[in-house]
């Protein structure tokens, strides 16, 4: 979902700039302020953006002989909510950028959009969604993931047909040539997304029962036993 | 194995067959170069939409190499990897940590429940902290 530096005309690249900034300092707020109130989360904050890191540098093999990566936004969005995941995303679309020569400065503002803004944004909404109507816990999590990895590429697709509809078939027609590359080949690796993040939901569910339940993501009171486990978090 | 471990190796099982699979099956063997990145072929559709198109801006930093560039993704991996094991090995250390505690506290309460050596452990265990 990277588009390379350089590759998005300059009035659109200001323009997701534009669109992205306002989402990265409320980011920005949001994070500041969880730190400040919760200072005991910042670690699962960091393994968050871990989480993102390792994910976005994994590049998948897929069904159509292309390779491409996860995003790994699904897990903060859930955990702390999409605004905090805005900054974490953004960091490591920053470290890819200046480091990796991978996306770029110009297509920043693209790139955030989809893969720190829409997707987390998408995911935690699903995710909601299929909670309120009790679906289990690790059912919500993994459509949470799959569409916030999902929703980032179809965003992509959507920003390169806009940027460069086809001389004959126009927006459509270049719509379904960058979705051939980008959307089709993420499902899998979508799938993947979604199983690692149960994968490490359920780890989290072992070790930070007191964390989670501060967030949200358990009920309160659902085991006596998680009571333990709360004493031992908030120390 | 517990019920617990095996679904998550199942998980894990799973996603590396999602990744194998389309090696396996020689999903790429319709393309000249099979299972480059999905980035690269993008830049390649645009120049195929607008053959004049000339990136206006290139990268401050580009590695030099492949080996550069793939040492680069390894460290991001490694960092991210990095955090997620401590972050797991140290909540993992405080609850065997919390239960020791918990075990000792018990133990001595019950040896204060003896009548006699109540006093005695109750001193050594105060020593010790």
């Amino acid at each position: 979902m990277h588009i390379a530096e350089g590759f998005l005309p300059p009035a659109h690249a200001v323009a997701w700039g534009v669109a992205s900034a306002p989402f990265v300092v409320h980011g920005v707020r949001s994070l500041t302020r969880e730190v400040k109130e919760h200072p005991e989360s910042t670690l699962l904050l960091g393994a968050s953006g871990a989480f993102t890191f390792v994910l976005s540098a994994l590049k998948l093999p897929s069904v159509t002989g292309s390779c491409s990566h996860p995003t790994g936004t699904g897990l903060g969005a859930i955990l702390f909510r999409p605004p905090i995941m805005a900054v974490l995303g953004t960091i490591t679309l920053l470290f890819q950028a200046l480091l990796l020569a991978h996306g770029g400065l110009t297509t920043l503002g693209a790139n955030v959009f989809s893969m720190a803004v829409v997707g987390p944004w998408a995911g935690y909404a699903i995710y909601r969604l299929l909670r309120r109507y009790g679906v289990p816990l690790m059912v919500a999590v993994f459509f949470g993931a799959f569409l916030a990895d999902l929703s980032t590429y179809c965003v992509t697709t959507v920003q390169l047909a806009l940027a460069f509809p086809d001389p004959s078939s126009g927006f459509l027609g270049a719509l379904g040539k960058f979705g051939s590359i980008f959307a089709v080949t993420q499902i899998p690796l979508a799938v993947s997304e979604g199983l690692l993040t149960v994968f490490v939901m359920r780890l989290l569910v072992q070790s930070s029962k007191g964390e989670l339940t501060r967030l949200g993501v358990l009920v309160a009171g659902k085991q006596a036993a998680t009571g333990a486990g709360t004493e031992a978090v908030a120390r | 194995m517990s019920r617990n471990a095996k679904i998550n190796a199942l998980l894990l099982l799973v996603v590396a067959a999602l990744a194998v699979l389309p090696l396996a099956l020689g999903l790429g063997d319709h393309k000249e170069e099979p299972f480059t990145g999905a980035d690269g072929e993008a830049e390649t559709a645009i120049t195929e939409i607008e053959p004049d198109y000339e990136p206006w801006f290139s990268p401050l930093y580009e590695p030099p190499s492949g080996e550069i560039e793939s040492a680069l993704f390894s460290l991001q991996a490694a960092i991210g990897a990095g955090v997620l094991a401590y972050y797991f090995g140290l909540h993992r250390g405080r609850r065997q940590g919390e239960a020791r505690a918990l075990a000792q506290r018990d133990a001595e309460a019950a040896a204060q429940d003896v009548p006699g050596s109540g006093s005695a452990s109750g001193k050594s265990t105060a020593e010790q902290d």
